[in-house]
């Protein structure tokens, strides 16, 4: 290094944050010592340390930084790629924890001996299983791709000094927090939505850091327009916070104990729940995606993004209509039916919007259509835009009334899920993290493409087998819990239609064996890029712009 | 590419559409507006329509021995795999009974209708099994259903019931609109020991405060007030409240 023109000090953010984290240690220090619940001081006591841990790490960091950080080194950006390398290691790491406990779950239902009360129990597991895959696995890629892809298409280093690594290191303090804490046995017993108060509270704290480190980056982009895939990043940032916060009003019996009521009971906290549950797909899942597809898919098939109109119609459209579809999964409960209605209505026109998405993901192959049989990488997005199709087809299909009283309740459900979630999410994610790693870490280009070819067709043949045997066991057993004798009694019992599925579940389990394994190749692969890959050429990527 | 190229090309409201692309706060804005209407549109009507919730006698807060059961069915995950929640369709109605009424969880914070039936719906088990049927069950699924695929929750039967935190819950319940009463809360951790001694003094002051409520030892293999107590004793009343041969669909029809 240079000279040093400035003396170095504290800049007030790190000052700022070290007392913060301060004065948080000794409020968990407090409330450990204070619990009579076990579990509770476990997670004040990790409250303790990781706070304590955040307070040596901006020491370390204080005496390893140059004295000022530029914005830009010789007119171009100076990226901050700390955090998303971090997010996309500790993706990869969930990745493998989540669908490991998905198999084993899987597994649990067809050899129930395999349950271990109490913490390995199938009702502890499950939520454990839905928030790795979804929040650690899933978080972590759309917090990675999304500081990566607006510093990129906003050509300007990511706002904030400490605040994208606070994002980056706190949500992962919270999945920490939620996996351990459903163990354990804390849960609020809301879907998708089961951490308890305090660590609601904390991903609150996250998720607005978040959202002012992509809206304060946003802003001093040196490109006019906003491009399209932060459009649905920013949806995805605002939606959730809305959502998290109506769900998770609760308020807790005591600060000095994990659990809390929550302010909505009975119908209403029914709409609140699938209000937020559908919209974490729709937002969590759907739109923090499509800003992965709106990146990352012209940018390996070199075109530009189809339809910038289309783009437009079909961002608005999505956002709007998808708020509306939760009732769906109350379908002839004791929610009112002009509820009822109101969401199969709206869950039928999404399918527009949705195709509206496919469509623009897939004719930006247009031109580039042969690379298909080359780049295994590019492959991969283009199949997640169409299971996307697939599902979103599907979908509307299942919110119709009369489809519904069959799949309701039953595997069809689950299995057109996974369809959405091994299919849409967790391609695009893979297409995407193959792009990016290799940028990340400087190398000309993957460890192995070959590698990739397995990796994709290993898992489609698991996709397969999951989503198939899901439809079969689903439908099979909403037909048996509505069968009926000659002499119009009800045909089976309800221990009958259990036993009837156990095959499937035992294809569905080994659905997601093929699925994890094409997973761990991907990891190694990744691992040897990282460790041996071929050094790229500087700044081969230029940035994308915005088609017309 | 400039934005000055492709703005003449873009006529009307695309071209307006130009504004949000420049502007982060405002486009923040609008998306907030955009996503914020289906909520208030289908929740809000749900806190004022007089027919969102039936008009329906026999309906109580739980006692606090269900409460502490009903937070470990929570606990435990059971709404991952049992709903409580009977649908409006023939079969289940002959399979489970009545169709279930909003009315029938409008004390449930949270509720726990359940999205898949890994096993039965749950919403009228009470008092369809004995007392040492649902014990043995919990113990092991399989000693009495041969085909089950429940794991064992043997645990809770060796596991005392701690009550410590329970008065405090319910005075949180009472702030969030559940009708418990102060002497109810400030009773609470002697009505659990009432309820599982029929024999108590305070027996009959018990059950006018819990009306329908159940008075017994749940499990009677252990002396000690037990987690599985607390869970039976919910599941024993589930469904057992509202009497069907008095309600009257026609009025409360939506």
């Amino acid at each position: 290094m240079q000279a040093v023109t400035t003396r170095k000090s504290m800049r007030g953010g790190e000052v700022g944050l070290t007392a913060v984290l301060a004065v948080l240690a000794l409020a968990c220090l407090y409330a450990a010592a204070k619990t009579i619940e076990p579990a509770y001081a476990f997670h004040m006591a990790l409250g303790v340390v990781a706070a304590a841990a955040g307070v040596f790490a901006i020491f370390q960091r204080y005496s390893a930084r140059p004295a000022e950080t530029p914005l830009e080194i010789d007119g171009k950006p100076n990226y901050n790629f700390g955090p998303v390398k971090f997010c996309t290691l500790a993706a990869l790491f969930w990745g493998v924890a989540g669908m490991a406990v998905g198999i084993y779950i899987a597994f649990e239902l067809a050899y129930p001996w395999l349950n271990i009360a109490p913490w390995f129990n199938f009702g502890r597991l499950r939520p454990l299983h839905t928030s790795a895959v979804i929040f650690a696995f899933g978080g972590n890629v759309l917090l990675a791709t999304s500081f990566y892809v607006v510093q990129r298409t906003s050509r300007a280093r990511l706002a904030g000094d400490l605040a994208p690594w606070f994002v980056a290191l706190g949500y992962n303090m919270f999945i920490v927090l939620a996996g351990t804490g459903y163990l354990l046995g804390i849960t609020d017993g809301k879907e998708y939505a089961e951490p308890e108060w305090y660590v609601d509270l904390w991903l609150t704290i996250v998720w607005v850091t978040y959202l002012l480190v992509f809206l304060g980056t946003l802003w001093r982009r040196k490109e006019p327009h906003i491009y399209v895939a932060n459009w649905f990043y920013l949806a995805f940032i605002l939606t959730i916070a809305m959502l998290h916060l109506g769900n998770n009003a609760a308020i807790p019996i005591s600060p000095f104990s994990s659990k809390s009521v929550i302010l909505w009971g009975g119908v209403q906290d029914a709409m609140f729940q699938w209000w937020y549950g559908h919209n974490a797909v729709g937002f969590f899942l759907t739109a923090g995606f499509l800003g992965i597809m709106y990146y990352f898919v012209p940018k390996r098939a070199e075109r530009p993004i189809y339809s910038y109109r289309l783009s437009i119609i079909h961002f608005w459209a999505l956002i709007f209509l998808y708020i509306w579809a939760g009732p769906h999964h109350l379908h002839y409960t004791a929610l009112p039916d002009w509820a009822q209605t109101l969401g199969m209505t709206f869950s039928i026109m999404l399918w527009m919007p949705s195709w509206g998405g496919m469509i623009n993901g897939l004719l930006t192959l247009s031109g580039a259509w042969d690379k298909l049989r080359t780049d295994p990488v590019l492959r991969m997005l283009v199949v997640s835009v169409a299971f996307y199709g697939m599902s979103t087809f599907e979908g509307p299909v299942m919110s119709i009334k009369t489809v519904n009283s069959l799949s309701h309740y039953t595997d069809w459900t689950v299995g057109h899920v996974h369809s959405g979630a091994l299919g849409w999410v967790a391609y695009v994610s893979f297409g995407a993290l193959y792009c990016m790693v290799p940028w990340l870490w400087n190398k000309r280009d993957l460890y192995s493409l070959r590698l990739v070819n397995w990796h994709f067709w290993i898992s489609t043949l698991g996709i397969v087998l999951y989503i198939t045997s899901m439809w079969v066991s689903g439908i099979l057993q909403g037909l048996m819990w509505r069968s009926y004798t000659p002499q119009g009694y009800l045909e089976y019992s309800f221990i009958e239609t259990v036993a009837a599925m156990h095959p499937f579940y035992i294809i569905r389990a080994l659905g997601g064996v093929l699925f994890i394994t094409g997973y761990l190749l991907m990891i190694y692969n990744v691992w040897m890029t990282i460790r041996s890959g071929e050094a790229a050429q500087a700044d081969a990527q230029p940035s994308l712009q915005p088609a017309e | 590419m400039s934005s000055g190229t492709h703005a003449p090309k873009t006529p009307g409201l695309f071209a307006k559409h130009q504004i949000l692309e420049k502007n982060p706060i405002l486009l923040a804005i609008a998306i907030l507006i955009v996503v914020a209407i289906g909520g208030i549109v289908q929740i809000v009507p749900l806190f004022y329509l007089q027919s969102t919730v039936e008009k329906v006698d026999g309906m109580r807060p739980y006692t606090p021995l269900e409460l502490a059961g009903r937070n470990i069915y929570v606990r435990e995950g059971c709404y991952l795999c049992h709903s409580q929640m009977i649908r409006s369709l023939r079969d289940e109605v002959e399979r489970y009974g009545h169709y279930s009424l909003a009315a029938e969880s409008m004390y449930d914070h949270p509720f726990q209708w359940g999205s898949k039936r890994n096993g039965p719906d749950l919403s009228r088990v009470g008092l369809k099994y004995t007392d040492s049927w649902q014990i043995a069950h919990l113990k092991d699924p399989r000693s009495v259903v041969p085909q089950s695929i429940m794991p064992t929750y043997a645990f809770l039967a060796a596991t005392p019931l701690d009550t410590r935190e329970l008065a405090q819950y319910m005075k949180v319940s009472q702030l969030v609109g559940v009708p418990y009463t102060d002497e109810e809360i400030a009773k609470a951790v002697d009505d659990v020991k009432v309820q599982v001694n029929p024999d108590s003094p305070d027996a009959a002051a018990f059950q006018q405060r819990y009306p329908k409520s159940q008075l017994r030892k749940f499990d009677a293999e252990t002396a000690d007030v037990t987690e599985a107590d607390a869970l039976v004793a919910y599941l024993q009343m589930l469904g057992t409240l509202v009497d069907f041969k008095l309600y009257d669909d026609k009025a409360n029809l939506r």
